[in-house]
């Protein structure tokens, strides 16, 4: 079997075991495996609204798989997406609600507003790290906390005392009626685009510039890096504050396309921390996290109408659905098992030739 | 060679998904005949994050559809009765839409998180007719706000704790501060205040309603600094009370508490014979949804409305007290009861600031 061949085998055959081992989970639960699996089909394609919505559901994930990749790539553990998402979140809706500007200049200020924010949230972390040796890990963790309740004190004191802040205006919305009247009523927006251009902008700053260079060298041997003559701290201040400016673009999404406004929470969003699935799962390449995110987003889109078409409680959807990632993130162990298979075949085609 | 393969591949995957669309639509054929009477008023919820076995309202609200169901001979699906669960705020404008799509005669937003799905649902499906609960949502035709007047019941609350205090000194744990817990807090003064002018009460919020930790550390406080009778509007916060009282009492410490939103007896249980919950204000989500539905049903959806149900409607009330208030208190409550009902006490709605 040509190496090729496996590469596209791989993901295929991951994702049907792990469908086929949802399907036992179903069965086993007194459900209909086809009744589910078309229900979730239908969730993601089944007419413009879902795709719609699917596509929707995608894009915050493109962001905190960018995001948790960067800081990958160089070395580091971010898994303060969740609080520089948002922290981004909380100043687009803002910026978006509090000053009036020309539409299009609007949202782009708020999407700049919101990747100050998290990259801010993440300079902290970054510069811990980077002077006293803190380990970024616990500092993350820890800050995702002071971003929720940091929010919602914001939000009190923005709204004066309410639950959610204001819709912010028109002209920072990237919502459009056309993409709305093309799906159905879904919530679709233009930040879709901003999620791929963020998706090539990332592989440009890694592939083809020297500062990508210098944070990948850090990221693999610090010492060596500093030997060469590379500022080691600085790059690993910004390391983390642009991963934290891509978390903080992904809250804009919420902010100025799903919501238009940003409402007190009581935990965090888990957009962040499956950001960190979605990075692993694209190998830390940008159109790899791209990849990771359309599975993400599209599995999560498509479980919510598990319930509302077959009837299947969410529990078990949510089982099925970390099956379906289960499998598709241990594709090694296929890999495996696969070119072992065709060694063997090769050993009895051998032996069969030398008769 | 290697286009050949990639082919191969994409046949594969559009065979496959033109089996499982084939199977989906046989499947939601089988699905419509489920509906047996065509003509059924047909109703549905969505929850907020909270699920559907929150114990509090999410629960009350499918309580109540349920019973309307069962009552009316429908089944669980299409053209009967269903709920979707929210995952996370994301979700409630996606199963908004999904249950007005799938037809449902009048569908249930519970919670004022839902607030802003379901007026957008609102404005763009102009036939769909919805419910939002704890919420007001003016200006639109096709949604009715349902509200409950929890500062009623909880005034009847603070009659009780007050004429049962021994110490003179009672407390109030609220959530988080805002305009719905506000109301608990200004019923259940007013009522203590009336009932004994002299009666000390202890106010103090967490900041969450999930914090039960938190709701403990408070609950101590409260009882350490000699009040007896704590009553909380704090929702998964409230646990910590429980908890706490249940521990003063094994101590020797002859403490009470005041449940939330349902009857929450079963959560205060010391051993056989003692129990530390003195009642709970009832927040009659399934009745007010009822109500709603029948009304719907009968042609008389009110859209634009706020329904608000009080005392009066017995959308609100106290849960029994399992003999933990004396005879004489029971009667000044009633006495109370009958007196709001009737319109000759006004029970504040925000506390005085």
């Amino acid at each position: 079997m040509s190496q090729r061949m496996v590469n596209i085998l791989v993901p295929v055959v991951s994702v049907v075991l792990g469908l086929i081992v949802g399907a036992i989970v179903m069965l086993v639960s007194g459900f209909s495996p086809v009744a589910g699996y078309s229900a979730l089909w239908n969730g993601i394609f089944g007419d413009s609204y879902n795709i719609g919505e699917t596509i929707r559901t995608i894009t915050p994930y493109v962001f905190s798989g960018l995001a948790v990749a960067f800081a990958f790539r160089t070395g580091m553990f971010n898994i303060g997406v969740e609080g520089q998402l948002m922290m981004g979140w909380l100043a687009a809706a803002y910026v978006g609600q509090a000053f009036e500007m020309p539409t299009g200049l609007h949202a782009v200020v708020a999407i700049l507003a919101a990747a100050v924010a998290g990259g801010l949230w993440a300079f902290i972390p970054g510069l811990l790290k980077a002077k006293l040796q803190v380990h970024e890990v616990i500092v993350t963790i820890m800050m995702n906390y002071i971003a929720l309740h940091t929010a919602n004190a914001a939000i009190s004191a923005i709204s004066d005392g309410g639950e959610k802040t204001e819709k912010i205006h028109e002209s920072a919305s990237l919502a459009s009626e056309w993409l709305a009247s093309m799906t159905q009523f879904s919530r679709l927006h233009w930040g879709f685009v901003v999620a791929i251009l963020a998706v090539i902008i990332m592989w440009i700053l890694l592939e083809k510039t020297t500062l990508g260079y210098e944070l990948k060298s850090v990221g693999f041997n610090k010492n060596a890096s500093e030997y060469a003559g590379m500022n080691v701290s600085r790059n690993i201040i910004l390391a983390m504050v642009i991963s934290g400016m891509f978390a903080g673009v992904g809250g804009a999404m919420e902010a100025l396309g799903t919501f238009g406004n940003m409402m007190k929470m009581t935990a965090s969003t888990g957009i962040g921390f499956d950001g960190i699935a979605v990075a692993l799962l694209g190998a830390n390449q940008p159109f790899g996290v791209l990849l990771g995110a359309i599975l993400f987003g599209s599995l999560k889109n498509g479980g919510l109408n598990m319930p509302n078409e077959a009837g299947i409680p969410t529990e078990i959807v949510s089982i099925v659905i970390a099956l379906i990632i289960f499998f598709v993130a241990s594709g090694y162990l296929i890999r495996l098992g696969l070119e072992r298979m065709s060694k063997k075949n090769k050993d009895t085609q051998k032996i069969k030739e030398g008769k | 060679m290697k286009k050949r393969k990639i082919g191969l591949a994409l046949t594969a995957l559009l065979a496959s998904g033109t089996l499982l669309a084939a199977c989906g639509s046989n499947d939601s054929k089988e699905e419509s005949k489920g509906g047996d009477n065509k003509d059924a008023f047909s109703v549905a919820m969505v929850t907020d994050t909270g699920g559907i076995d929150d114990r509090s309202f999410n629960q009350s609200t499918w309580e109540g559809i349920q019973a309307y169901g069962k009552e009316a001979g429908l089944k669980k699906g299409d053209g009967g009765y269903d709920y979707l669960q929210s995952a996370s705020d994301s979700d409630f404008t996606t199963n908004i839409n999904n249950l007005v799509r799938r037809n449902f005669d009048l569908v249930f937003a519970v919670g004022f998180k839902l607030e802003d799905s379901v007026k957008e649902v609102a404005a763009q499906q102009k036939d769909a007719k919805i419910a939002i609960i704890d919420s007001v949502v003016p200006d639109l035709d096709n949604v009715a706000s349902i509200m409950f007047k929890a500062n009623e019941a909880s005034y009847l609350a603070g009659v009780a704790a007050a004429l049962e205090s021994k110490t003179g000194k009672i407390g109030f744990l609220g959530g988080m501060e805002s305009n719905i817990i506000g109301g608990f807090e200004a019923g259940f003064v007013a009522g203590a205040k009336a009932a004994d002018p002299k009666v000390k009460v202890d106010v103090q919020y967490a900041g969450s309603f999930g914090d039960a930790a938190k709701g403990q550390t408070i609950a101590k406080r409260m009882y350490d600094s000699g009040a007896d009778i704590v009553f909380h509007a704090a929702g998964g916060t409230g646990q910590g009370l429980f908890t706490e009282a249940i521990a003063q009492k094994k101590s020797g410490n002859d403490v009470w508490a005041i449940g939330v939103d349902r009857d929450q007896y079963d959560e205060g249980k010391v051993d056989d014979k003692t129990n530390i919950v003195m009642t709970s204000v009832l927040k009659r989500v399934d009745v007010a949804a009822q109500d709603m539905i029948k009304r719907s049903a009968a042609g008389d959806f009110p859209g634009g409305e706020t329904v608000t149900y009080g005392l009066k409607d017995d959308g609100v009330g106290l849960a029994d007290s399992h003999g933990a208030i004396s005879e004489k208190t029971q009667k000044e409550i009633d006495k109370a009861q009958k007196d709001i009902v009737d319109g000759k006490i006004e029970v504040p709605e925000q506390p005085k600031k």
